[in-house]
């Protein structure tokens, strides 16, 4: 590629001269326990190809069979964004060859796909506060992913150049949605902004109804990014693809750095080409891949191994009334009774720690305090861990139980954390680690007396300040009559019974 | 039931050999040992096999004598031999579709065809001779040369299924599995004095039937009379999960249908544009005699016309290759079968070009090309969409005749067996051999061919095709039953019967 398709633009210059128009086509993995068109198991993670079979592998003589739990989420999540669900409609072999490919031909939908002409309303926090978007879905369709390969040998990573390359076909049928947005204008300088937001709402959308779960770490959502530019008023640019972007971090950036470099070519004489074009994680930056200009042409046809899909109105209408609550809707009902700021808000959905919140709320713990564990000991143990909140061991039943212990005085905050330390370190639930930790309060008055009375035997200057009355400097004896019971004395309590000892009064 | 004692048993009938087996009076080992001697002594002639399992046959063939011995209940055709079609998978038998692209494979699963055939005790004796991917009607498009017409050596068997008929008809095996995709069943029995069945598309499962054009295949049964046909069909046909085109619904009684062979008060149908410019005089001859005893019979005959018939060929040659040009993809080298040029100077789609080059012979080439054309964009409504129109108008040919008939009949092909060589460099006129036989795949319609007679002129079978709507396959064996008794009455035997010895 030239030096020139590189250069940049600084960004806030280009969108003071361009107007972007973004475009989202996004695959996920349904989490289906089975594969698209046969009965091989979906786990990620397996030994290279030992789930595989005739029909994924594409034997000759194999045949599909449509998984119909996949027609079934990609309806679901058809109806979660305003679609219409086509009442018939085919399969469509997409052909092209590949190694990745079992049978040289992807079965896709193509003109007849299941889901078309929906919207997902976005928020975006500016400085003029929230700001919705609209985004515009242009369809939702089925198809299987491709196999995986790895290339070894060559510096490139990819097939050309390398000395060999495997396949791993455990991938391949997996059931994909592509959820393609309609050409998304108007979002000037918030664009990449925009383009984030939808890529969380869908995956908040999918979580919620349960379709997939969106484990981008694992590759199960991808994104190919259009952008073009126009010039205020005048008719939109050409537009170019970048494929592969992974993560919502990279998405955002990734048409961040197509403005800049769209607009330095554009001021610069040059032209944008439709081109096909590789986001690379480490620069943030993209590199051209093959041009559009000369299209594949993929031949598709209606797949003729499967019957057309058609979905009764009495099943369309049975899904769409079992949809649970919009994830926007279920925000601004939670925000509003738990009474917090957008801000807040916004660092909860951040942190994916929503739901277990909730529910949490819902098991019969004070809100706040739901807030405090999930936010604070639990978001660290798993960004530690680099796992989810809901794949921590410590359940909301869990948290129940200690702000009980907590009332009733059997435990102190600081206990607390020990317990939930054990818990989450996997040593059983909040009782068997109280049990195998020890952590009892000691509350019988002989034993906090003699602890206190050699606190002050120590410390007998601070015992003479208090007694002349000097009672902010009972802290010193409070903390040490802590110390020696290892936190496991109330606080509050070996407060009174000093003061009531050396006869002082707050 | 006679005592087999002493007669040849490959000249018998599969529901004799059947009853014979069953009672006792013969073991399915002496029955397969009989049919593998026959292969050893007349298959290098005929050429019907590319692949004899003598093994795994007759070890089939001795767990149904002690199924026998324990009293276990036998299917109707248990320990009968058969001829699988080289397109059809059996786990760990080589399956080559008649390719060199294929040699060496061998499945890892079996057909649902296969399973049937396994769980009815039938004997596969092994695998035979095709058109390369059954795209031909002479079988000279194997990579492995031609199979010979039992008839005549120098001429064709029919194809692509002339392994399956020339088996039959040679006496190798009394019965065999076909694939019809536009008459590769029907076709091969017309020209060997065969009968061959085509079920109604969804009859029989697809699975594990190596894909020529998904839309039109059918695997059906090949035999020497009718009701062996019958047995063979009921065999293998029902619904299978497996192929979401399979039909979920009970299987017409084509059994019964055999052996109650009455076609008085039906009424029938000549289709008028299958006839006339470009079919033998001596098939149309066979044929007219073929409708008097009908008529005879008591059936109602009358003419009917199906006015887009005249487009199936047209319409035929764009819908397969646009479908095999797509099944044929996955043939590239990567997985399965033949790898040619990965000598570490070629990229992965060198590789995959140089394997096709080399392992696909001239005629898979053609399709290939023809398909991939017509699906291009720019060229997909004026080819793939129009063809897809002209199935839909011949359905509709269908339907309409339905109304008045209950049946229609025509010749098989225009032609007697032509001979090897004669038409292997014109594909336009081997293409005309299916003209009567492709409308029935383009609608999905059930069809028999049964042997009429002698082309006067050659001396060759000619072939009657029987077309049904679809699921009431039992009207082609009620009829074709009927016909063959009323010919078996006046010739003393079946036509095959008349086959000089090899
Ligand atoms: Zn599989």
């Amino acid at each position: 590629m030239s030096a020139h398709a590189d250069e940049l633009m600084d960004y806030d210059q280009a969108v003071s001269l361009f107007d972007p128009v973004i475009g989202l086509e996004t695959h996920v993995e349904l989490g289906t326990n089975s594969k698209m068109f046969c009965s091989c198991p979906t786990e990620f993670g397996a030994e290279a190809n030992t789930q595989i079979c005739p029909v994924c592998v594409g034997l000759p003589g194999s045949m599909p069979v449509v998984n119909a739990v996949a027609v079934e989420s990609t309806i679901r999540m058809g109806l979660a964004l305003n679609c219409d669900i086509a009442s018939w409609c085919r399969f469509a072999r997409k052909n092209y060859f590949y190694p990745d490919m079992p049978k040289d031909y992807q079965i896709s939908q193509y003109d007849e796909p299941l889901c078309t002409d929906g919207y997902l309303d976005v928020i975006v926090p500016t400085d003029d506060g929230p700001q919705v978007f609209r985004i515009e879905i242009e369809r939702v369709h089925m198809e299987e992913d491709t196999g995986k390969l790895t290339h070894s040998g060559g510096d490139t990573g990819r097939i050309h150049g390398a000395d060999y390359s495997l396949v791993d076909y455990n991938r391949a049928g997996i059931p994909l949605i592509e959820i393609v947005t309609k050409p998304i204008p108007g979002t000037g300088a918030l664009a990449p902004v925009v383009a984030r937001a939808y890529v969380a709402e869908l995956r908040n959308l999918m979580r919620s109804l349960g379709v997939s779960n969106v484990r981008m770490e694992e590759g199960s959502l991808r994104c190919d990014v259009n952008v073009s530019l126009a010039k205020p008023g005048e008719p939109w640019g050409t537009r170019s693809e970048t494929k592969n972007v992974n993560s919502l971090r990279s998405v955002e950036r990734a048409v961040h750095s197509e403005i800049e470099r769209q607009s330095a070519l554009l001021t610069s004489g040059g032209r944008v080409i439709q081109e096909t074009r590789h986001f690379h994680e480490d620069t943030g930056r993209s590199t051209s891949g093959r041009s559009k200009e000369q299209a594949e042409d993929y031949r598709y046809f209606p797949e003729p191994d499967l019957v057309p899909v058609a979905p009764s109105l009495e099943w369309i209408e049975q899904l769409r009334a079992s949809l649970p609550e919009a994830p926007a809707a279920k925000r601004a009902r939670l925000q509003e009774s738990w009474g917090i700021t957008d801000f807040e808000m916004q660092t909860l959905v951040n942190t994916d720690a929503l739901d277990v919140i909730e529910e949490t709320v819902a098991a019969g713990v004070e809100q706040s305090a739901a807030r405090k564990w999930w936010m604070g000991e639990f978001a660290r143990s798993a960004k530690e861990q680099g796992i989810e909140l809901s794949q921590l061991r410590v359940r909301p039943a869990d948290i129940v139980r200690v702000e009980a212990l907590i009332g009733e005085g059997a435990l102190t905050d600081k206990m607390a954390r020990q317990v939930f330390e054990g818990v989450l370190a996997g040593e059983g639930d909040v009782d068997s680690v109280i049990a195998q930790r020890g952590l009892v309060v000691v509350s019988d008055d002989t034993s906090l007396l003699a602890a206190i009375d050699e606190a002050l035997a120590a410390q007998p200057d601070v015992a003479e300040k208090i007694a002349s009355g000097k009672v902010q400097a009972a802290g010193a004896i409070v903390g040490a009559v802590m110390k020696a019971t290892q936190g496991q004395a109330d606080a509050a309590k070996v407060r009174a019974l000093l003061l009531e000892k050396l006869g002082v009064s707050e | 039931m006679g005592d087999l004692m002493g007669h040849d048993l490959t000249r018998q009938s599969a529901s004799t050999l059947a009853d014979a087996i069953s009672q006792g009076e013969v073991s399915a080992e002496e029955v397969t040992k009989a049919h593998l001697e026959r292969i050893a002594e007349v298959d290098p002639r005929v050429h019907a096999f590319l692949y004899v399992d003598s093994d795994d046959a007759l070890a089939a063939a001795k767990g149904v004598d002690a199924k026998r011995a324990r009293g276990d209940r036998l299917g109707a055709l248990a320990g009968v031999p058969l001829a699988l079609k080289d397109i059809l998978t059996m786990k760990g038998v080589p399956t080559t579709c008649g390719s060199k692209i294929l040699e060496g494979w061998r499945p890892p699963y079996d057909s649902h065809v296969v399973e049937r055939l396994r769980t009815s005790d039938i004997v596969i004796l092994g695998k035979t001779n095709m058109d390369e991917f059954a795209m031909g009607s002479s079988t000279e498009h194997s990579a492995y040369g031609p199979t010979r017409n039992p008839w005549d050596l120098e001429r064709i068997p029919g194809g692509s299924g002339g392994g399956s008929s020339a088996a039959i008809a040679a006496f190798e095996a009394p019965l065999a599995i076909g694939t019809d995709t536009g008459g590769s069943i029907r076709q091969p029995a017309a020209v060997t004095g065969t009968v061959g069945v085509k079920p109604t598309y969804g009859g029989v499962s697809r699975y594990g039937l190596v894909a020529l054009a998904s839309s039109l295949d059918q695997a059906g049964p090949c035999a020497r009379n009718v009701l062996d046909t019958a047995l063979l069909h009921a065999a293998i046909a029902g619904h299978d999960p497996r192929d979401s085109t399979s039909i979920n619904a009970a299987v017409p009684d084509v059994v019964g249908a055999a052996l109650n062979g009455d076609v008085r008060g039906m009424r029938i149908g000549l289709v008028r544009e299958l006839s006339g410019a470009g079919y033998q005089a001596g098939v149309e001859q066979r044929f007219r005699e073929a409708v008097e005893l009908l008529e005879g019979l008591g059936a109602e005959v009358i003419e009917v016309s199906c006015p887009h018939f005249e487009y199936a060929l047209g319409a035929y040659y764009l819908i397969l290759p646009s479908e095999a040009s797509s099944n044929l993809a996955r043939f590239d080298g990567m997985r399965y079968g033949l790898r040619a040029g990965d000598d570490g100077s070629h990229s992965v789609e060198e590789v995959m070009a140089i394997t096709r080059e080399a392992g696909f012979g001239p005629e898979v080439k053609r399709r290939i090309m023809l398909g991939t054309y017509a699906l291009s964009s720019g060229y997909y409504d004026a080819y793939y969409g129009q063809a897809q129109k002209i199935r839909t108008l011949i359905t509709r040919d269908f339907d309409a005749a339905f109304t008045q008939v209950d049946v229609l009949i025509s010749p098989t092909a225009p032609t007697t067996a032509f001979k090897i060589g004669e038409k292997v460099d014109d594909p336009i006129a081997m293409y005309l051999n299916d003209v009567a036989t492709i409308p029935v795949n383009l609608a999905g319609n059930a069809a028999m061919s049964l042997p009429i007679g002698l082309a006067p002129e050659d001396g060759l079978p000619v072939g009657l095709q029987i077309i049904a709507p679809p699921m009431t396959d039992d009207r082609l064996y009620r009829v074709g039953s009927a016909v063959e008794s009323a010919l078996v009455d006046k010739w003393g035997q079946l036509l095959i019967e008349e086959a000089p010895a090899l």
